[in-house]
């Protein structure tokens, strides 16, 4: 018996027919069409499908869909402000903090709940804050640059701005 | 080099925004129209004859499209990489009669959704006559073992075996002052892409297809999808979307890809097979499990006079590619050394597991595990400083191993002496306070594979070129990007070649009906051979733009010409040139309007019979190790490599990182465990890979570089070969801590407590 959930995505208010049992990637890339968030185990260990509820970090292959009723999801698809590319994105490309790319939408997402949370990380806390996602390509050195770089990038537009 | 424009510049991938804005498409994501869902069958037996399979209650359940099985829908062909070798060739894509491992795919379904298909796997009946099993490859040799395949070629489960000899070994290891004999066990791990197996495949009529597929290899895909099936290859298309990984583990025909294909041919509409990561570990491959001995000889000063290796891979329940990884084990356990007198004897076992295959280094792991591990132990033997005995046997530029290779570059000597003035090696090595240490891996890698095993006539790479009217260019290649960046790279060469910015490339890839065959990501090989049709392509375009330039501007005596920044002008005076566009069009013009294409292709010519290149490099760790938990955490990692020119040095930087990372999970936590053939941990939580926190806070690379005049601008392998000296490295380094020699792997924290327990009892009573 399929239920009405409201929540918004990216921002965009979305109600939609859904089963209790899907979860909140099934929604998200199967009916809603985002295939930004990827599935690489579907058991909450790698971290592909990790995106924001209220702005912090889970692995939305462990959610179900109707536990975000009246929250808010963000996913990669949501980090640009239009065509100008969020200061994560921009440190991803200049410091190589990608390969494959099947893990980058989760550790993005990961990377923007730990800068929600710490606008000034460390880099030991941005280690361990990247725990939950796993990387086969990079061995994960130019992803820790990489959101280290843009938090830099964050703190200057910020000073620039106040 | 400051002559290049975009060679060995920072730029950003070809590929980035599309993956940093989650708009990358990867097979995963494709949904078709009318789309159906296919799943897999497995058995639950490691042995078993099939009596019977029972289908018609799968068939009759709501929703369920196609139920098909080996024998009654498909050719029963049996394919493999290995078409110029059919007697290698020893895997069907669902079992005919029988099964050899758990996992093995029986029958699939295709259903509305996923979940009508697992109900109906469930409703598929399948009755077994179970037959004995075997596990292990020195179990499986012995007479009166289980017999996991018949044929003329296999005899006590060897399905190859590999030799080479030079030199006189026996000679040489009487002459030798000593002569040593160590053993050691390489367990089996798997490649851990991130993104699954998974395939969608749409049957267009007519004995025409269209498969999606997450592959290393789309060529190997469309010819042997081809004899799988029965179809013409030209009429198969391959389309390699973006991919999620693959390390060795995609580059070979999978059931997914043929059952995805079957069910689609059987029902008329799209199908999409994906595998669970818990299939991926059981229905995939690994890396192979090894039992190596080493017999080595050599002079008091630390000259390595003789080698004999010997080795039992536990091969799995088919082939896949490990005749290939038992050579290259075999031919890597030389590099980076000058070996006078060397002889090798590798066998291929089957057994009633998951089939292992290449992966990341390619049996080079394997070998410089056991290589590095006894080099240490012989300089301790002969109480010399590690760094030096490798200095001493290294290779040099134009080193020759008869009837295998010519290694023309070859920079180790000044790798090993960088990494260690970088590390402060000669301060550290012995001298570290006790639970810190350093130790030392070396290693040399191939820049491609002179392999055709699948029998191809076309050349191992091809490219196309095209300039349009308006000076951007067209780049036609069939190599796989799979996230290493080798479309940037080959962009990057065109846009140098031409003289172009990397804003006007466009690379047309991952599709066979549209690129030029090429055998695919494997042996690193696409950077080196790619790129060498890529400059025979550009060249034939440039051809065509200097003798249209010559006759625009016509100079009075023959002038060689240049095209760099968007122009085209004469080499000796760089003032006196055009538009690069203008060229163009004048060329195309001149040519009635035909399209200004170069075509190009590479293929190596007396190289021996490996590699057309060889890289190079030294890798050094400092160690903390704690003696009450066994923990080893690593302090400093360095890493020297010799690539030749470096074409993307982001791209190589990340490369190194990621393959010591890797090499750091094979030496220290990852195990692919099994009991009874069943795979314990087939989980990302149970099978423990590397995370952000456990890698090393402190990671330095130092480019070498070197020319090497068979690659694109100099450039050779860079990123794999790595892969290769970490678990010797870091075993080295574990020793120059505590003084405990773990020949067993992974170096897991319980063997480092157990070695340390030993290690006191022997001292007590000593």
């Amino acid at each position: 018996m399929k239920k009405i959930l409201s929540f918004t995505l990216n921002g965009q208010p979305y109600e939609v027919a859904v089963k209790p049992k899907t979860t909140l990637i099934e929604l998200i890339r199967d009916e809603i069409g985002l295939t930004g968030p990827k599935i690489g185990c579907n058991a909450g260990a790698c971290g592909a499908c990790t995106v924001l509820i209220d702005g912090k970090a889970v692995d939305s292959c462990s959610v179900l869909a109707l536990q975000v009723e009246g929250h808010s999801v963000e996913t990669v698809e949501g980090l640009a402000d239009g065509d100008k590319l969020h200061p994560l994105q921009e440190a991803f490309l200049d410091d190589g903090g990608y390969q494959c790319g099947f893990c980058t939408p989760g550790m993005l997402m990961a990377a923007k709940s730990l800068l929600n949370e710490n606008p000034d990380p460390s880099i030991h806390e941005i280690r361990h804050g990247l725990s939950g996602n796993l990387c086969r390509c990079t061995g994960y050195v130019r992803i820790i640059d990489s959101i280290h770089d843009a938090a830099q990038r964050m703190k200057k537009e910020g000073g620039e701005k106040s | 080099m400051s002559e290049f424009s975009v060679i060995g510049k920072p730029v950003r991938r070809i590929d980035g925004l599309e993956k940093v804005t989650g708009a990358a498409q990867y097979t995963t994501d494709i949904k078709l129209p009318g789309m159906l869902i296919g799943k897999m069958l497995r058995s639950p037996h490691p042995h078993a004859k099939i009596l019977n399979i029972d289908t018609s209650a799968a068939e009759k359940l709501l929703g369920v499209k196609a139920v098909i099985t080996g024998p009654r829908d498909t050719l029963g062909v049996k394919y493999s990489n290995w078409r110029r070798y059919p007697h290698l060739m020893d895997e069907t894509a669902l079992a005919m009669d029988r099964v050899r491992y758990i996992g093995e795919p029986i029958a699939a379904v295709a259903a509305v959704d996923a979940d009508v298909a697992e109900e109906a796997l469930s409703l598929i009946e399948v009755e077994y006559e179970i037959l004995p099993a075997v596990f292990d490859p020195l179990e499986a040799m012995k007479d009166g073992a289980p017999q996991i395949h018949e044929g003329p070629t296999v005899r006590n489960n060897v399905s190859e075996a590999r030799h080479f000899e030079f030199g006189n070994v026996d000679e040489a290891f009487k002459k030798c002052d000593y002569v040593r004999e160590d053993t050691f066990y390489l367990h089996p791990v798997i490649h851990a892409f991130i993104e699954p197996y998974n395939s969608v495949a749409r049957y267009e009529g007519d004995g025409k297809l269209t498969i999606w597929t997450s592959t290393q290899t789309p060529y190997y895909i469309q010819t042997l999808l081809a004899m799988a099936l029965g179809l013409k290859e030209g009429n198969i298309r391959v389309i390699k979307p973006h991919v999620g990984g693959g390390f060795g583990g995609k580059m070979e025909l999978f059931s997914d890809q043929v059952v995805a294909a079957i069910l689609s041919m059987k029902t008329g509409k799209p199908v999409k097979v994906e595998l669970t990561r818990e299939e991926c570990f059981e229905g995939g491959r690994r890396r192979h499990p090894m039992y190596y001995t080493l017999k080595t000889g050599y002079m008091k000063d630390g000259t390595i006079l003789a080698k004999e290796a010997k080795l039992y891979t536990d091969g799995g329940a088919y082939n896949a590619m490990g005749p290939t990884s038992l050579y290259l084990s075999g031919f890597f356990q030389m590099f980076p050394y000058a070996i006078p007198n060397y002889r090798y004897d590798g066998f291929h076992v089957y057994t009633n597991k998951t089939p292992a295959t290449a992966m990341r280094g390619f049996g080079g792991p394997q070998a410089e595990f056991t290589c590095d591990s006894q080099i240490d132990m012989i300089a301790e033997h002969l109480g010399m400083d590690p760094a030096e005995i490798r200095l001493k046997n290294r290779m040099k530029p134009g080193h020759v191993i008869p009837g295998l290779a010519k290694v023309e570059s070859c920079g180790i000597k000044e790798c090993i002496e960088r990494a260690m003035e970088s590390t402060g090696w000669k301060e550290k090595k012995g001298k570290l306070p006790k639970g810190r240490g350093i130790g030392m891996g070396c290693y040399g890698f191939m820049s491609g594979g002179v392999f055709n095993w699948i029998n191809s006539p076309y050349a191992y790479s091809g490219a196309m070129v095209r300039v349009n009217v308006d000076g951007t260019v067209d780049v036609y290649i069939g190599s796989a990007e799979i996230g290493q960046g080798s479309d940037t790279v080959a962009a990057q060469i065109v846009a140098e070649k031409l003289g172009v910015p990397m804003s006007d490339i466009n690379v047309v890839r991952g599709d066979t009906r549209t690129c030029p065959p090429d055998l695919g990501a494997w042996g690193s090989r696409q950077t080196l051979m790619v790129g060498n049709a890529l400059i025979m392509a550009c060249d034939q375009i440039l051809d065509k733009l200097y003798k249209t330039a010559a006759a625009l501007m016509g100079p009075n005596v023959v002038y060689d010409y240049a095209a760099k920044d968007g122009r085209v002008f004469i080499k000796e005076r760089p003032e006196r040139g055009l538009d690069f566009v203008e060229v163009v069009k004048a060329a195309i013009r001149a040519d009635e309007g035909n399209q200004l294409i170069g075509r190009g292709y590479y293929t190596p010519h007396d190289k021996g019979m490996v590699s057309p290149a060889y890289s190079f490099g030294a890798q050094v760790a400092e160690v903390e190790v704690d003696e009450e938990t066994g923990k080893v955490t690593l302090l400093q990692v360095t890493t020297a490599h010799d690539c030749g020119q470096v074409i993307n040095e982001l791209g190589v930087e990340g490369q190194l990182e990621g393959a010591f990372v890797m090499g750091q999970g094979y030496t220290l936590s990852e195990n692919l465990v099994t009991d009874q053939g069943k795979i314990l941990n087939p989980s990302f939580v149970d099978y423990k890979l590397m995370r952000a926190p456990d890698v090393p806070e402190n990671f330095t690379s130092l480019m070498v570089e070197t020319y090497e005049p068979e690659g694109p601008f100099g450039a050779k392998e860079a990123g794999e070969g790595l892969t290769n000296p970490n678990a010797g490295c870091i075993a080295n380094a574990i020793y120059d801590a505590i003084g405990v020699r773990i020949t067993d792997m992974p170096i897991t924290p319980e063997k480092i407590l157990k070695a340390l327990d030993e290690k006191k009892k022997k001292e007590a009573k000593g």
